[in-house]
């Protein structure tokens, strides 16, 4: 009797330490089951990247509906290009989209903000968005800023 | 002169105890695995080493997830970003907090039992008897424990720090007033399942291994006297949170730094 | 005794603890299906020989064969097979495993070496209980046993699984008279019936000539005197005469190895 209730003791313990693990998974890294496979890659041409992560979200009005994958340098273009992954379900992306570089806040983590545009052909596996948005660097800002300034005064 | 040999000499006794250590690991783990010496063994050990560590796990990553929540409040809420507490308080704990935290719980809990525990097994010539009985106490004494040790301390980590999440949403949420949404959605859109968890469990697994190893090892060549075993006691706990602390550092260069 | 075989043979023994020689060239054989008392003064060094014949001490030089093996050269796995199908040991303090009551303690080197079912270990182990009398201890733990009684259950746990060869430390001390004259009796039965070999190690004078067919005294490093009992007690040695006897004064000395008294106190005075 007592053999058995140690036995069951671990036997809670080992299931504690796998609900543990599930809800890692699901509830606090946002893994969902239908996360692989049900997405579709674009890319984009960036001027600059401006800190953009592997993995930062790709989002649409407010709402994440993907996450970025890779990013690497076009040779010839001089250019970065970033892949998105975006969810199956948001097929109905416009071919003339948009996509920029957006910062969370004002020192917050750089992500992808996309606009639908107005044309009626969606967006399919493999596409290339066209019109795209640079992110804005603050140095840059500031540094044009103060030339302004300079030639004003 | 004198110093330099008393140098010398803990020098090689340091080498020293790290090869009879290896050798001690190396003779208890490669003849079988888990359940070599028989399950009840194993479930045994698991029941006295990690179950009796729940409860202060629980505790502990209750209130340190709780303090996260509250430290981590006040200093974003400087920048208007206290949307990213749940990121804040997810991020550390499954990363350094949870791992670490649990495993110097698990070395002053029940990495000094074991210690104790196989002192007195030596002290009362029980692990004698056993050799004498043709048993090697090495896979019957030994062997179980470091098992149980390695298998109980990623669950204890995970729980520490799923209690820990959830402490911090206690503050975040019903406290503090910041909107359920922001917590659990920033919390979800910044921890990736591969970076972050399982990473922080191959940090606790690496701890351990490492706790248990030394904690036996310094129950298994204590002196035995009651002096020897305080002695042996103390060691584990000293040495194990250094240990753990080193260990630390090198697997956070490694997994997550660009060292 | 040239006619008799031996079952643990030692030769040239020298074993040292730190700077202490214990053992210095001693040479013994002890006969097989016999029983050998090893007496000597206290610290002579009676436990560290059963633990060198058993292997948990390596000796600095000279050879121990138990049983045709040559015990230091053994391989880890071998001597571990050998205690496993030979040796039985009862330990000086009982070493019983505290974590295990007295029924489970018994059954442990059967649980672990053989297969046997567990109605059949329990009717073993019962046997065992019942040949020292605690039968009705069987679900005590250690803890709750007094001292004679966790020897006694030692002494069971011991005999479990038959060995050829059975050391006994000091299995009398702290016995009364009548679980002492059930161990002599014990002892006497699993020699007689098994064909054992039985080294022990005791200090009583009286049990020992009474059970052993051989006395073997240790003194100083070296064997000072080994006989059947009334061989020795008629020896014309000072040395064992005053040891049998239980004399003060003689050439065995009392006190471990010091300088001299009056040196010492004055010594103290002085510092
Ligand atoms: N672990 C040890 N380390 C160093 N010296 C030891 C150790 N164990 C025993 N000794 C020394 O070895 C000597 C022999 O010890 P041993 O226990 O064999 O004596 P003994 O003959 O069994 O004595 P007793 O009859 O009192 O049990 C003692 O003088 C003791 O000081
Ligand atoms: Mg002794």
């Amino acid at each position: 009797m007592q053999k058995r209730s140690l036995e069951f003791t671990v036997g809670i313990f080992m299931v504690m330490g796998i609900v543990a693990l599930v809800l890692m998974a699901f509830r606090v890294s946002g893994l969902s089951v239908s996360d692989a496979g049900d997405t579709y890659t674009v890319k984009a041409h960036f001027e600059n990247l401006g800190g953009l992560n592997d993995r930062a979200k790709v989002s649409m009005a407010g709402v994440t509906i993907g996450r970025v994958t890779n990013i690497y340098l076009d040779k010839d273009w001089y250019s970065a290009v970033v892949e998105m992954e975006i969810n199956k379900d948001v097929d109905n992306l416009s071919i003339d989209t948009s996509a920029a570089i957006l910062t969370a806040g004002l020192l917050g983590e750089k992500y992808i903000g996309l606009t639908v545009g107005a044309e009626t052909d969606f967006l399919k596996d493999g596409d290339w968005i066209e019109d795209t948005q640079s992110a804005i660097v603050l140095e840059e800002l500031i540094g044009r800023f103060l030339f302004n300034k300079a030639e004003e005064g | 002169m004198d110093r330099i040999r008393t140098l010398g000499r803990t020098g090689i006794g340091m080498i020293e105890s790290l090869g009879a250590s290896s050798m001690l690991l190396w003779n208890s783990l490669m003849w079988g695995g888990p359940g070599s010496a028989g399950f009840g063994d194993l479930v045994k050990q698991l029941f006295s080493v990690g179950v009796r560590s729940l409860s202060i796990i629980t505790v502990a990553g209750f209130f340190v997830g709780m303090v996260l929540g509250l430290q981590g409040y006040t200093i974003l809420v400087d920048f208007g970003s206290e949307a990213a507490l749940g990121t804040l308080v997810s991020l550390t704990l499954l990363r350094e907090l949870g791992p670490v935290v649990t495993a110097l719980l698990f070395a002053g809990r029940a990495g000094s039992a074991l210690t104790a525990e196989i002192g007195l097994m030596k002290a009362t010539e029980q692990l004698s008897a056993m050799e004498m009985m043709g048993v090697d106490p090495l896979k019957r004494v030994i062997t179980p424990r470091l098992w149980a040790g390695m298998i109980s301390m990623p669950i204890l980590a995970l729980i520490f720090s799923t209690v820990g999440i959830w402490g911090g949403a206690f503050v975040a949420v019903d406290m503090l007033g910041i909107d359920d949404g922001a917590y659990w959605g920033n919390m979800q859109a910044s921890v990736t399942f591969y970076n972050d968890v399982v990473k922080g469990i191959i940090k606790s697994l690496a701890f351990g291994w490492v706790v248990t190893w030394i904690a036996v090892y310094q129950g298994y060549a204590s002196m035995p006297t009651s002096e020897g075993i305080g002695k042996a006691t103390t060691q584990t706990v000293v040495i194990a949170s250094l240990a753990v602390l080193g260990l630390d550092f090198v697997l956070t260069a490694v997994m997550f730094g660009g060292v | 005794m040239a006619a008799e075989q031996a079952y643990v043979s030692i030769r040239d023994l020298t074993f040292s603890r730190g700077e202490r020689l214990i053992y210095d060239g001693l040479s013994v054989d002890f006969p097989k299906g016999k029983i050998t008392a090893i007496m000597g003064p206290s610290g002579t060094g009676k436990t560290t020989l059963l633990r060198l014949i058993g292997g948990q001490l390596l000796p600095d030089s000279g050879s121990i064969v138990v049983a045709g093996q040559e015990v230091p050269k053994l391989k880890r796995q071998q001597l571990f097979e050998l205690r496993k199908q030979k040796m039985g040991m009862l330990f000086q303090t009982g070493a019983l495993f505290t974590d295990l009551n007295v029924f489970d303690n018994v059954a442990f080197p059967l649980r672990t070496h053989t297969d046997l079912p567990e109605s059949m270990i329990r009717d073993l182990v019962l046997m065992k209980l019942e040949a020292v009398g605690l039968r009705g201890a069987r679900d005590l733990n250690p803890a709750e046993l007094s001292g004679g009684m966790a020897r006694r259950v030692a002494l069971a746990r011991s005999i479990a699984m038959d060995p050829e060869l059975i050391m006994y430390d000091e299995p009398f001390t702290g016995l009364d008279p009548i679980s002492m004259g059930m161990i002599v009796k014990l002892i006497r039965c699993l020699n007689k019936a098994l064909g054992l070999t039985s080294l022990l190690v005791s200090h009583d004078v009286e049990e020992s000539c009474s059970i052993a067919d051989y006395l073997c005294l240790v003194s100083g490093g070296k064997v000072i005197g080994f006989g059947t009992p009334n061989e020795l007690m008629h020896d014309g040695n000072d040395e064992v005469r005053q040891f049998l006897r239980g004399e003060p004064d003689g050439p065995v000395p009392f006190h471990y190895p010091a300088d001299d008294y009056r040196n010492d106190i004055l010594a103290g005075g002085e510092g």
